[in-house]
Protein backbone atom coordinates (compact mmCIF):
# COMPACT_ATOMS: atom_id res chain seq x y z
CA UNK A 1 0.00 0.00 0.00
CA UNK A 2 1.13 3.48 -0.95
CA UNK A 3 2.03 6.13 1.76
CA UNK A 4 -1.37 8.05 0.96
CA UNK A 5 -3.61 4.90 1.75
CA UNK A 6 -1.33 4.59 5.34
CA UNK A 7 -1.53 7.92 6.43
CA UNK A 8 -5.47 8.20 5.53
CA UNK A 9 -6.00 4.99 7.95
CA UNK A 10 -3.55 6.73 10.56
CA UNK A 11 -6.04 10.13 10.27
CA UNK A 12 -8.95 7.76 10.80
CA UNK A 13 -7.14 5.95 13.85
CA UNK A 14 -6.52 9.10 15.32
CA UNK A 15 -10.04 10.46 15.35
CA UNK A 16 -11.49 8.02 16.94
CA UNK A 17 -8.57 7.43 19.02
CA UNK A 18 -9.01 11.35 20.75
CA UNK A 19 -11.55 11.44 22.65
CA UNK A 20 -10.37 8.14 24.55
CA UNK A 21 -6.85 9.63 24.69
CA UNK A 22 -8.68 12.95 26.63
CA UNK A 23 -11.04 11.09 28.29
CA UNK A 24 -7.91 8.79 30.09
CA UNK A 25 -5.74 12.17 30.88
CA UNK A 26 -8.59 13.54 32.05
CA UNK A 27 -9.39 10.83 34.59
CA UNK A 28 -5.87 10.93 35.81
CA UNK A 29 -5.81 13.95 37.13
CA UNK A 30 -4.50 15.04 40.80
CA UNK A 31 -7.08 17.63 41.53
CA UNK A 32 -11.41 17.35 40.48
CA UNK A 33 -10.87 19.69 37.90
CA UNK A 34 -11.07 18.54 34.17
CA UNK A 35 -7.45 19.68 32.66
CA UNK A 36 -5.84 18.25 29.55
CA UNK A 37 -2.75 17.58 29.84
CA UNK A 38 -3.55 16.39 33.01
CA UNK A 39 -1.96 18.02 36.31
CA UNK A 40 -0.52 15.60 38.77
CA UNK A 41 -1.01 11.69 38.55
CA UNK A 42 -3.68 10.17 40.58
CA UNK A 43 -5.89 6.95 40.33
CA UNK A 44 -8.12 8.24 42.58
CA UNK A 45 -10.83 8.67 40.20
CA UNK A 46 -10.66 4.99 39.57
CA UNK A 47 -10.79 3.96 43.23
CA UNK A 48 -13.87 6.14 43.72
CA UNK A 49 -16.20 3.90 41.77
CA UNK A 50 -15.75 1.51 43.69
CA UNK A 51 -15.62 2.88 47.19
CA UNK A 52 -18.14 6.19 46.88
CA UNK A 53 -21.66 4.41 47.57
CA UNK A 54 -23.05 5.91 44.42
CA UNK A 55 -20.85 4.98 41.47
CA UNK A 56 -20.53 1.69 43.22
CA UNK A 57 -24.49 0.71 43.11
CA UNK A 58 -24.55 1.86 39.98
CA UNK A 59 -21.84 -0.47 38.76
CA UNK A 60 -23.36 -2.94 40.08
CA UNK A 61 -26.55 -2.13 38.59
CA UNK A 62 -25.11 -1.98 34.90
CA UNK A 63 -23.46 -5.25 35.98
CA UNK A 64 -26.86 -6.66 36.83
CA UNK A 65 -28.10 -5.66 34.14
CA UNK A 66 -25.66 -6.56 31.82
CA UNK A 67 -24.72 -10.27 32.94
CA UNK A 68 -29.25 -10.74 33.28
CA UNK A 69 -29.86 -9.72 30.05
CA UNK A 70 -27.04 -11.69 28.07
CA UNK A 71 -28.70 -14.69 29.01
CA UNK A 72 -31.93 -14.09 28.30
CA UNK A 73 -31.46 -13.18 24.70
CA UNK A 74 -29.25 -15.74 24.18
CA UNK A 75 -32.38 -18.20 25.67
CA UNK A 76 -34.52 -16.98 22.96
CA UNK A 77 -32.23 -16.20 20.04
CA UNK A 78 -30.80 -20.07 20.59
CA UNK A 79 -34.08 -21.83 20.40
CA UNK A 80 -35.24 -19.68 17.70
CA UNK A 81 -31.99 -19.91 15.18
CA UNK A 82 -31.84 -23.83 16.15
CA UNK A 83 -35.79 -24.34 14.78
CA UNK A 84 -35.29 -22.16 11.65
CA UNK A 85 -32.20 -24.35 10.53
CA UNK A 86 -33.83 -27.52 12.23
CA UNK A 87 -37.05 -27.20 10.25
CA UNK A 88 -38.81 -25.87 7.00
CA UNK A 89 -41.02 -23.39 8.20
CA UNK A 90 -40.71 -20.22 6.21
CA UNK A 91 -43.60 -18.81 8.40
CA UNK A 92 -41.74 -18.76 11.14
CA UNK A 93 -39.18 -15.82 9.72
CA UNK A 94 -41.66 -13.31 10.85
CA UNK A 95 -39.89 -14.18 14.42
CA UNK A 96 -36.66 -14.24 12.93
CA UNK A 97 -37.92 -10.25 11.57
CA UNK A 98 -39.47 -9.33 15.27
CA UNK A 99 -36.17 -10.70 16.59
CA UNK A 100 -34.21 -7.94 13.97
CA UNK A 101 -36.70 -5.03 14.67
CA UNK A 102 -35.63 -3.62 17.55
CA UNK A 103 -31.75 -3.13 16.35
CA UNK A 104 -32.79 -1.57 13.13
CA UNK A 105 -35.55 1.00 14.01
CA UNK A 106 -34.27 3.99 16.58
CA UNK A 107 -33.55 2.78 19.59
CA UNK A 108 -36.24 5.44 20.74
CA UNK A 109 -38.91 4.11 19.46
CA UNK A 110 -37.94 0.36 21.28
CA UNK A 111 -37.85 2.75 24.70
CA UNK A 112 -41.13 4.25 24.13
CA UNK A 113 -42.97 0.67 23.46
CA UNK A 114 -41.42 -0.74 26.71
CA UNK A 115 -42.14 2.53 28.69
CA UNK A 116 -45.76 2.37 27.59
CA UNK A 117 -45.61 -1.54 28.21
CA UNK A 118 -44.93 -1.58 31.60
CA UNK A 119 -46.78 1.71 32.54
CA UNK A 120 -49.50 -0.29 31.49
CA UNK A 121 -48.99 -3.72 33.39
CA UNK A 122 -48.47 -1.31 36.26
CA UNK A 123 -44.79 -3.10 36.52
CA UNK A 124 -43.10 -0.13 36.02
CA UNK A 125 -40.10 0.48 37.78
CA UNK A 126 -39.11 -2.72 39.01
CA UNK A 127 -35.87 -3.71 38.24
CA UNK A 128 -36.38 -6.98 36.31
CA UNK A 129 -38.11 -5.06 33.83
CA UNK A 130 -34.79 -3.62 32.69
CA UNK A 131 -33.28 -7.07 32.00
CA UNK A 132 -36.41 -8.44 29.52
CA UNK A 133 -36.05 -4.48 28.12
CA UNK A 134 -32.40 -4.82 27.33
CA UNK A 135 -32.68 -8.93 26.65
CA UNK A 136 -35.38 -8.22 23.76
CA UNK A 137 -33.51 -5.11 22.69
CA UNK A 138 -30.10 -6.67 22.02
CA UNK A 139 -31.12 -10.73 20.64
CA UNK A 140 -30.58 -9.59 17.61
CA UNK A 141 -26.93 -9.67 18.10
CA UNK A 142 -27.11 -13.50 19.43
CA UNK A 143 -29.78 -14.44 17.12
CA UNK A 144 -27.22 -13.06 14.08
CA UNK A 145 -24.55 -15.08 15.68
CA UNK A 146 -25.69 -18.20 16.18
CA UNK A 147 -27.61 -17.90 12.85
CA UNK A 148 -24.37 -17.99 11.54
CA UNK A 149 -23.35 -20.44 13.74
CA UNK A 150 -25.86 -23.10 12.19
CA UNK A 151 -25.46 -22.32 8.41
CA UNK A 152 -21.60 -23.15 8.84
CA UNK A 153 -22.45 -26.25 10.41
CA UNK A 154 -22.24 -29.08 7.59
CA UNK A 155 -25.40 -31.16 7.34
CA UNK A 156 -23.80 -34.15 6.46
CA UNK A 157 -22.32 -34.35 9.99
CA UNK A 158 -25.25 -34.63 11.34
CA UNK A 159 -26.24 -37.16 9.11
CA UNK A 160 -23.16 -39.04 9.94
CA UNK A 161 -24.10 -38.50 14.04
CA UNK A 162 -27.88 -39.94 13.21
CA UNK A 163 -26.74 -42.87 10.79
CA UNK A 164 -24.73 -44.10 13.58
CA UNK A 165 -27.70 -43.91 15.86
CA UNK A 166 -28.00 -40.91 18.06
CA UNK A 167 -31.28 -39.38 18.78
CA UNK A 168 -32.06 -35.42 18.15
CA UNK A 169 -30.98 -34.52 21.78
CA UNK A 170 -27.75 -36.67 21.65
CA UNK A 171 -26.75 -35.10 18.10
CA UNK A 172 -27.81 -31.36 19.67
CA UNK A 173 -25.15 -32.18 23.10
CA UNK A 174 -22.34 -34.05 20.98
CA UNK A 175 -21.96 -32.24 17.86
CA UNK A 176 -24.27 -29.32 17.13
CA UNK A 177 -23.58 -27.32 20.79
CA UNK A 178 -19.78 -28.02 20.61
CA UNK A 179 -19.84 -26.77 16.76
CA UNK A 180 -22.14 -23.41 18.00
CA UNK A 181 -20.43 -22.48 20.99
CA UNK A 182 -18.11 -19.58 20.38
CA UNK A 183 -20.96 -18.14 18.36
CA UNK A 184 -23.13 -18.27 21.24
CA UNK A 185 -20.08 -16.61 23.23
CA UNK A 186 -19.34 -13.70 21.31
CA UNK A 187 -23.31 -13.25 21.32
CA UNK A 188 -23.18 -12.85 24.62
CA UNK A 189 -20.17 -11.11 24.56
CA UNK A 190 -21.69 -8.06 22.03
CA UNK A 191 -24.76 -8.28 24.08
CA UNK A 192 -22.94 -7.78 27.76
CA UNK A 193 -21.05 -5.04 26.26
CA UNK A 194 -23.85 -2.91 24.76
CA UNK A 195 -26.13 -3.39 27.18
CA UNK A 196 -23.66 -2.11 29.76
CA UNK A 197 -23.50 1.09 27.77
CA UNK A 198 -27.16 0.94 26.72
CA UNK A 199 -29.04 4.53 27.81
CA UNK A 200 -32.30 5.18 26.60
CA UNK A 201 -33.91 1.80 26.62
CA UNK A 202 -32.93 1.52 30.47
CA UNK A 203 -33.51 4.79 31.44
CA UNK A 204 -37.08 4.93 29.88
CA UNK A 205 -38.07 1.67 31.26
CA UNK A 206 -36.32 1.61 34.86
CA UNK A 207 -34.39 5.12 34.85
CA UNK A 208 -35.90 6.39 37.68
CA UNK A 209 -35.66 3.25 40.36
CA UNK A 210 -32.30 1.30 39.00
CA UNK A 211 -29.67 3.80 38.23
CA UNK A 212 -26.78 2.51 35.49
CA UNK A 213 -23.23 3.87 34.74
CA UNK A 214 -24.76 5.43 31.90
CA UNK A 215 -27.60 6.90 33.96
CA UNK A 216 -25.75 7.52 36.51
CA UNK A 217 -22.55 9.82 33.98
CA UNK A 218 -25.82 11.78 32.78
CA UNK A 219 -27.54 12.76 35.69
CA UNK A 220 -24.08 13.85 37.10
CA UNK A 221 -23.61 15.71 34.06
CA UNK A 222 -26.03 18.36 34.72
CA UNK A 223 -24.28 19.02 37.73
CA UNK A 224 -20.84 20.07 36.73
CA UNK A 225 -18.02 17.64 35.29
CA UNK A 226 -16.12 14.96 37.74
CA UNK A 227 -12.86 12.95 36.65
CA UNK A 228 -15.06 9.94 38.33
CA UNK A 229 -17.01 10.57 34.77
CA UNK A 230 -13.68 10.66 32.93
CA UNK A 231 -12.08 7.19 34.97
CA UNK A 232 -15.63 5.42 34.19
CA UNK A 233 -16.12 5.82 30.76
CA UNK A 234 -12.21 4.76 30.19
CA UNK A 235 -13.14 1.49 32.18
CA UNK A 236 -15.79 0.83 30.28
CA UNK A 237 -13.80 1.56 26.55
CA UNK A 238 -11.23 -0.95 28.43
CA UNK A 239 -13.94 -3.35 29.50
CA UNK A 240 -14.99 -3.90 25.94
CA UNK A 241 -11.61 -3.55 23.97
CA UNK A 242 -10.52 -6.78 26.16
CA UNK A 243 -14.14 -8.89 25.76
CA UNK A 244 -13.86 -8.39 21.66
CA UNK A 245 -10.11 -9.12 21.84
CA UNK A 246 -10.84 -12.70 23.90
CA UNK A 247 -13.66 -13.19 21.25
CA UNK A 248 -11.40 -12.13 18.13
CA UNK A 249 -8.72 -14.73 20.44
CA UNK A 250 -11.18 -17.89 20.15
CA UNK A 251 -13.50 -17.03 16.97
CA UNK A 252 -13.08 -15.54 13.95
CA UNK A 253 -13.99 -11.77 14.44
CA UNK A 254 -13.45 -11.00 10.28
CA UNK A 255 -15.96 -13.61 9.82
CA UNK A 256 -18.57 -12.93 12.72
CA UNK A 257 -19.00 -9.31 10.59
CA UNK A 258 -19.10 -10.78 7.67
CA UNK A 259 -15.85 -11.22 6.29
CA UNK A 260 -16.50 -15.12 4.58
CA UNK A 261 -13.35 -14.84 1.84
CA UNK A 262 -10.89 -17.23 2.86
CA UNK A 263 -9.15 -16.69 6.43
CA UNK A 264 -5.55 -17.53 4.76
CA UNK A 265 -5.19 -13.76 3.15
CA UNK B 1 -31.35 -34.62 8.33
CA UNK B 2 -32.38 -32.68 6.19
CA UNK B 3 -34.87 -29.54 6.65
CA UNK B 4 -38.82 -31.06 6.52
CA UNK B 5 -41.64 -29.60 7.62
CA UNK B 6 -42.32 -29.84 11.33
CA UNK B 7 -44.59 -33.01 12.26
CA UNK B 8 -45.65 -33.40 15.51
CA UNK B 9 -47.01 -30.56 18.49
CA UNK B 10 -43.28 -31.72 19.52
CA UNK B 11 -41.65 -30.02 16.18
CA UNK B 12 -42.69 -26.83 17.77
CA UNK B 13 -41.46 -27.18 20.83
CA UNK B 14 -38.49 -25.63 20.54
CA UNK B 15 -39.93 -21.84 19.21
CA UNK B 16 -42.64 -21.57 21.29
CA UNK B 17 -40.67 -19.99 24.06
CA UNK B 18 -38.89 -17.40 21.97
CA UNK B 19 -41.92 -16.46 19.58
CA UNK B 20 -43.85 -15.88 22.66
CA UNK B 21 -41.04 -13.67 24.53
CA UNK B 22 -40.69 -11.72 21.20
CA UNK B 23 -44.86 -11.15 21.05
CA UNK B 24 -45.51 -10.64 24.88
CA UNK B 25 -42.39 -8.40 25.07
CA UNK B 26 -41.89 -6.67 21.48
CA UNK B 27 -44.79 -6.63 19.73
CA UNK B 28 -47.46 -5.98 22.43
CA UNK B 29 -45.37 -3.02 23.72
CA UNK B 30 -45.53 -1.70 19.87
CA UNK B 31 -49.05 -2.23 19.81
CA UNK B 32 -49.48 -0.81 22.61
CA UNK B 33 -47.42 2.20 21.72
CA UNK B 34 -49.51 2.76 18.67
CA UNK B 35 -52.93 2.33 20.63
CA UNK B 36 -51.80 5.15 22.79
CA UNK B 37 -51.16 7.24 19.95
CA UNK B 38 -54.82 7.65 19.96
CA UNK B 39 -54.91 7.99 23.11
CA UNK B 40 -55.83 10.96 25.65
CA UNK B 41 -53.39 12.59 28.04
CA UNK B 42 -54.00 12.10 31.61
CA UNK B 43 -52.17 14.93 33.22
CA UNK B 44 -52.36 12.80 36.18
CA UNK B 45 -51.28 9.21 35.28
CA UNK B 46 -50.13 8.49 31.58
CA UNK B 47 -53.30 8.40 29.41
CA UNK B 48 -56.95 7.70 29.39
CA UNK B 49 -58.16 5.53 26.18
CA UNK B 50 -60.10 6.96 23.31
CA UNK B 51 -59.65 7.65 20.11
CA UNK B 52 -58.24 10.94 18.82
CA UNK B 53 -56.44 12.27 15.62
CA UNK B 54 -54.96 15.11 17.97
CA UNK B 55 -52.19 14.00 18.74
CA UNK B 56 -51.05 13.86 15.19
CA UNK B 57 -52.76 17.05 14.12
CA UNK B 58 -50.36 18.65 16.99
CA UNK B 59 -47.71 16.97 15.64
CA UNK B 60 -48.39 18.36 11.97
CA UNK B 61 -47.63 22.36 13.12
CA UNK B 62 -44.94 24.23 12.16
CA UNK B 63 -42.75 23.88 15.26
CA UNK B 64 -42.66 20.24 15.03
CA UNK B 65 -42.43 20.28 11.23
CA UNK B 66 -39.23 22.40 11.63
CA UNK B 67 -37.30 19.73 14.34
CA UNK B 68 -38.69 17.28 11.62
CA UNK B 69 -36.94 18.90 9.31
CA UNK B 70 -33.33 19.47 11.53
CA UNK B 71 -33.00 16.61 12.32
CA UNK B 72 -33.75 14.72 8.93
CA UNK B 73 -31.00 17.22 7.56
CA UNK B 74 -28.94 16.54 10.51
CA UNK B 75 -29.23 12.45 9.71
CA UNK B 76 -28.53 12.58 6.01
CA UNK B 77 -25.54 15.18 6.55
CA UNK B 78 -23.82 12.56 9.06
CA UNK B 79 -24.67 9.71 6.50
CA UNK B 80 -23.17 11.82 4.05
CA UNK B 81 -19.85 12.23 5.76
CA UNK B 82 -19.38 8.90 7.13
CA UNK B 83 -20.09 6.81 3.81
CA UNK B 84 -17.44 9.36 2.21
CA UNK B 85 -15.19 8.54 4.80
CA UNK B 86 -16.02 4.88 5.94
CA UNK B 87 -15.59 4.11 2.20
CA UNK B 88 -12.13 4.39 1.04
CA UNK B 89 -11.31 3.45 4.78
CA UNK B 90 -13.29 -0.04 4.45
CA UNK B 91 -11.72 -0.84 1.52
CA UNK B 92 -8.06 -0.34 2.80
CA UNK B 93 -8.99 -2.25 5.94
CA UNK B 94 -10.05 -5.04 3.64
CA UNK B 95 -6.92 -5.17 2.09
CA UNK B 96 -4.81 -5.55 4.68
CA UNK B 97 -3.40 -8.81 6.64
CA UNK B 98 -6.36 -10.59 8.44
CA UNK B 99 -4.19 -10.53 12.13
CA UNK B 100 -4.21 -6.61 10.83
CA UNK B 101 -7.59 -6.72 10.51
CA UNK B 102 -8.85 -8.19 13.69
CA UNK B 103 -6.44 -5.42 15.76
CA UNK B 104 -8.81 -2.37 13.65
CA UNK B 105 -12.16 -4.22 14.13
CA UNK B 106 -11.18 -4.76 18.11
CA UNK B 107 -11.08 -0.94 18.06
CA UNK B 108 -14.22 -0.44 15.85
CA UNK B 109 -16.17 -2.34 17.96
CA UNK B 110 -14.84 -1.11 21.07
CA UNK B 111 -15.60 2.62 19.86
CA UNK B 112 -19.28 1.34 18.54
CA UNK B 113 -20.14 -0.21 21.79
CA UNK B 114 -18.98 3.36 23.30
CA UNK B 115 -22.29 4.91 25.00
CA UNK B 116 -23.73 7.93 23.77
CA UNK B 117 -23.56 9.33 27.23
CA UNK B 118 -19.44 8.72 26.93
CA UNK B 119 -19.29 10.07 23.66
CA UNK B 120 -21.23 12.95 24.44
CA UNK B 121 -18.93 13.61 27.58
CA UNK B 122 -15.75 13.23 25.71
CA UNK B 123 -16.50 15.33 22.70
CA UNK B 124 -17.40 18.12 25.51
CA UNK B 125 -14.02 17.25 26.99
CA UNK B 126 -12.31 18.13 23.60
CA UNK B 127 -14.35 21.16 22.63
CA UNK B 128 -13.88 22.67 26.16
CA UNK B 129 -11.86 25.61 27.30
CA UNK B 130 -10.12 23.52 29.91
CA UNK B 131 -9.32 20.40 28.46
CA UNK B 132 -9.99 20.78 25.05
CA UNK B 133 -8.30 21.18 21.58
CA UNK B 134 -7.63 25.15 21.16
CA UNK B 135 -5.17 24.56 24.22
CA UNK B 136 -3.49 22.96 21.34
CA UNK B 137 -3.77 25.66 18.94
CA UNK B 138 -2.71 27.54 21.44
CA UNK B 139 0.36 26.12 22.24
CA UNK B 140 1.06 26.26 18.44
CA UNK B 141 1.19 29.41 18.55
CA UNK B 142 -2.15 29.68 16.09
CA UNK B 143 -4.57 30.83 18.77
CA UNK B 144 -4.07 33.41 21.53
CA UNK B 145 -6.62 31.94 23.84
CA UNK B 146 -8.75 29.18 24.59
CA UNK B 147 -12.17 29.20 24.02
CA UNK B 148 -14.94 26.26 24.04
CA UNK B 149 -16.46 25.55 20.84
CA UNK B 150 -19.39 23.99 22.12
CA UNK B 151 -22.85 24.41 22.57
CA UNK B 152 -22.59 24.59 18.60
CA UNK B 153 -23.90 22.77 15.00
CA UNK B 154 -20.36 21.54 14.69
CA UNK B 155 -20.06 20.06 17.86
CA UNK B 156 -23.35 18.21 17.48
CA UNK B 157 -21.97 16.94 14.03
CA UNK B 158 -18.56 16.03 14.91
CA UNK B 159 -19.91 13.80 17.59
CA UNK B 160 -22.41 12.35 15.68
CA UNK B 161 -19.88 11.32 12.80
CA UNK B 162 -17.68 10.02 15.70
CA UNK B 163 -20.60 7.98 16.81
CA UNK B 164 -22.12 6.78 13.29
CA UNK B 165 -18.41 6.10 11.95
CA UNK B 166 -17.88 2.53 13.20
CA UNK B 167 -21.25 2.04 12.40
CA UNK B 168 -20.90 2.64 8.94
CA UNK B 169 -17.74 0.34 8.56
CA UNK B 170 -19.52 -2.19 9.92
CA UNK B 171 -22.05 -2.08 7.20
CA UNK B 172 -19.64 -1.68 4.73
CA UNK B 173 -17.60 -4.44 5.73
CA UNK B 174 -19.40 -7.69 4.40
CA UNK B 175 -19.42 -6.64 0.77
CA UNK B 176 -16.43 -4.89 0.32
CA UNK B 177 -14.31 -7.92 2.29
CA UNK B 178 -15.85 -9.78 -0.81
CA UNK B 179 -15.66 -7.72 -3.65
CA UNK B 180 -13.85 -8.83 -7.03
CA UNK B 181 -10.92 -7.25 -7.08
CA UNK B 182 -10.25 -8.35 -10.91
CA UNK B 183 -11.86 -5.48 -12.33
CA UNK B 184 -9.79 -2.99 -10.46
CA UNK B 185 -6.69 -4.95 -11.45
CA UNK B 186 -8.42 -4.91 -15.17
CA UNK B 187 -8.61 -0.88 -14.70
CA UNK B 188 -5.03 -0.71 -13.71
CA UNK B 189 -3.91 -3.44 -16.60
CA UNK B 190 -5.51 -1.00 -18.80
CA UNK B 191 -3.61 2.25 -17.62
CA UNK B 192 -5.91 3.50 -15.14
CA UNK B 193 -4.08 5.10 -12.14
CA UNK B 194 -5.05 3.33 -8.85
CA UNK B 195 -7.44 6.55 -8.19
CA UNK B 196 -9.31 6.63 -11.36
CA UNK B 197 -9.46 2.78 -11.31
CA UNK B 198 -11.15 3.48 -7.72
CA UNK B 199 -13.44 6.24 -8.91
CA UNK B 200 -14.45 4.87 -11.83
CA UNK B 201 -14.98 0.88 -11.59
CA UNK B 202 -14.82 0.24 -7.74
CA UNK B 203 -17.51 2.88 -6.69
CA UNK B 204 -20.36 2.28 -10.25
CA UNK B 205 -20.16 -1.28 -9.64
CA UNK B 206 -20.63 -0.88 -5.33
CA UNK B 207 -23.60 1.45 -6.52
CA UNK B 208 -26.21 -0.25 -4.33
CA UNK B 209 -24.08 -1.23 -1.85
CA UNK B 210 -23.42 3.07 -0.99
CA UNK B 211 -27.27 3.80 -1.41
CA UNK B 212 -28.35 1.18 0.60
CA UNK B 213 -25.20 2.36 3.47
CA UNK B 214 -26.59 5.81 3.03
CA UNK B 215 -29.99 4.75 3.92
CA UNK B 216 -28.70 2.43 7.35
CA UNK B 217 -27.02 5.05 8.78
CA UNK B 218 -29.20 7.58 7.91
CA UNK B 219 -31.76 5.55 9.96
CA UNK B 220 -29.00 4.99 12.52
CA UNK B 221 -28.27 9.04 12.96
CA UNK B 222 -32.21 9.64 13.04
CA UNK B 223 -31.80 7.66 16.79
CA UNK B 224 -29.20 9.74 18.19
CA UNK B 225 -30.77 11.72 21.07
CA UNK B 226 -28.26 12.75 23.85
CA UNK B 227 -25.60 14.27 21.52
CA UNK B 228 -27.30 17.08 20.62
CA UNK B 229 -28.87 17.59 24.20
CA UNK B 230 -25.14 17.34 25.72
CA UNK B 231 -23.12 19.70 22.51
CA UNK B 232 -26.38 21.93 21.17
CA UNK B 233 -28.77 24.44 21.50
CA UNK B 234 -32.21 23.50 22.35
CA UNK B 235 -32.39 24.62 18.40
CA UNK B 236 -29.80 21.76 18.09
CA UNK B 237 -32.87 19.35 19.53
CA UNK B 238 -33.94 16.37 17.39
CA UNK B 239 -37.31 14.43 16.90
CA UNK B 240 -35.68 11.59 19.23
CA UNK B 241 -34.96 14.09 21.94
CA UNK B 242 -38.14 15.41 21.94
CA UNK B 243 -39.90 12.24 22.02
CA UNK B 244 -38.19 11.61 25.66
CA UNK B 245 -38.98 15.14 26.41
CA UNK B 246 -42.49 14.48 26.31
CA UNK B 247 -42.78 10.84 27.61
CA UNK B 248 -40.87 11.87 30.72
CA UNK B 249 -40.75 15.09 31.38
CA UNK B 250 -43.96 16.63 29.91
CA UNK B 251 -45.99 13.11 30.41
CA UNK B 252 -47.49 13.89 27.46
CA UNK B 253 -47.41 9.62 26.41
CA UNK B 254 -50.02 10.30 23.70
CA UNK B 255 -48.09 13.19 22.08
CA UNK B 256 -44.48 10.99 22.33
CA UNK B 257 -46.27 7.68 20.99
CA UNK B 258 -47.75 9.60 18.07
CA UNK B 259 -44.32 11.34 17.16
CA UNK B 260 -42.65 7.65 17.66
CA UNK B 261 -44.93 6.09 15.55
CA UNK B 262 -44.46 8.65 13.03
CA UNK B 263 -40.47 7.78 13.02
CA UNK B 264 -41.40 4.10 12.80
CA UNK B 265 -42.89 5.13 9.53
CA UNK B 266 -39.76 6.76 8.37
CA UNK B 267 -37.89 4.27 9.41
CA UNK B 268 -39.78 1.55 7.64
CA UNK B 269 -40.31 3.69 4.51
CA UNK B 270 -36.65 3.68 4.29
CA UNK B 271 -35.72 0.11 5.22
CA UNK B 272 -37.97 -0.69 2.53
CA UNK B 273 -36.03 1.53 0.09
CA UNK B 274 -32.80 -0.30 1.41
CA UNK B 275 -33.79 -4.00 0.86
CA UNK B 276 -35.76 -2.35 -2.91
CA UNK B 277 -31.95 -1.17 -3.80
CA UNK B 278 -30.51 -4.68 -2.84
CA UNK B 279 -32.64 -6.90 -4.85
CA UNK B 280 -32.48 -4.73 -7.72
CA UNK B 281 -28.50 -4.56 -7.79
CA UNK B 282 -26.20 -7.15 -9.76
CA UNK B 283 -22.62 -6.26 -9.37
CA UNK B 284 -21.54 -7.52 -6.08
CA UNK B 285 -22.58 -10.98 -4.91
Amino acid sequence: MRFWNYLFLFLIAGFLLLPLVVVFGVSLNEKQSLTFPPEGFSLAWYGQIFTDPEWRSALFNSLFLAIGSAFLSISIALPLSWFLWRWYAPWANIFRLLGVAPFILPPVITALGFLTFWATSGFYGEPWTAIISHGIFFVTLPLVTTTLGFTSIDRSVIEAASTLGANERTVFRTVIFPLILPYLISGFAFTFVLSLNEYIVAYMSVGFTMETLPIKIFNALRYGYTPTMAAVSFLFVAVAAVIFAVVARFGDLPKLLGNHSGADK
Amino acid sequence: MSQATPQSIKDYGTIVYPALMLLVFFAIPFGIMIAVSFFQRDPAGFYTVDFVWSNYERFLSTFFAKILGFSVGLAVLVSIICTAISFPFTFLLTRLSRPAQVVWLVGILSVLSLSEVIIGFSWSSLFSRTAGLTNILVSLGIMDEAVSLYPSFGAVLTAMVYQALPYTILVLYPSLARFDLSYVEAAKTMGASPFRAFMNVMIPIQRNTIVATLIMVFVFALGSYLLPQILGRPSHWTLSVLITDQAIYQSNMPFAAAMAVFLVLISLALIGLTLLVGKEGGGQK
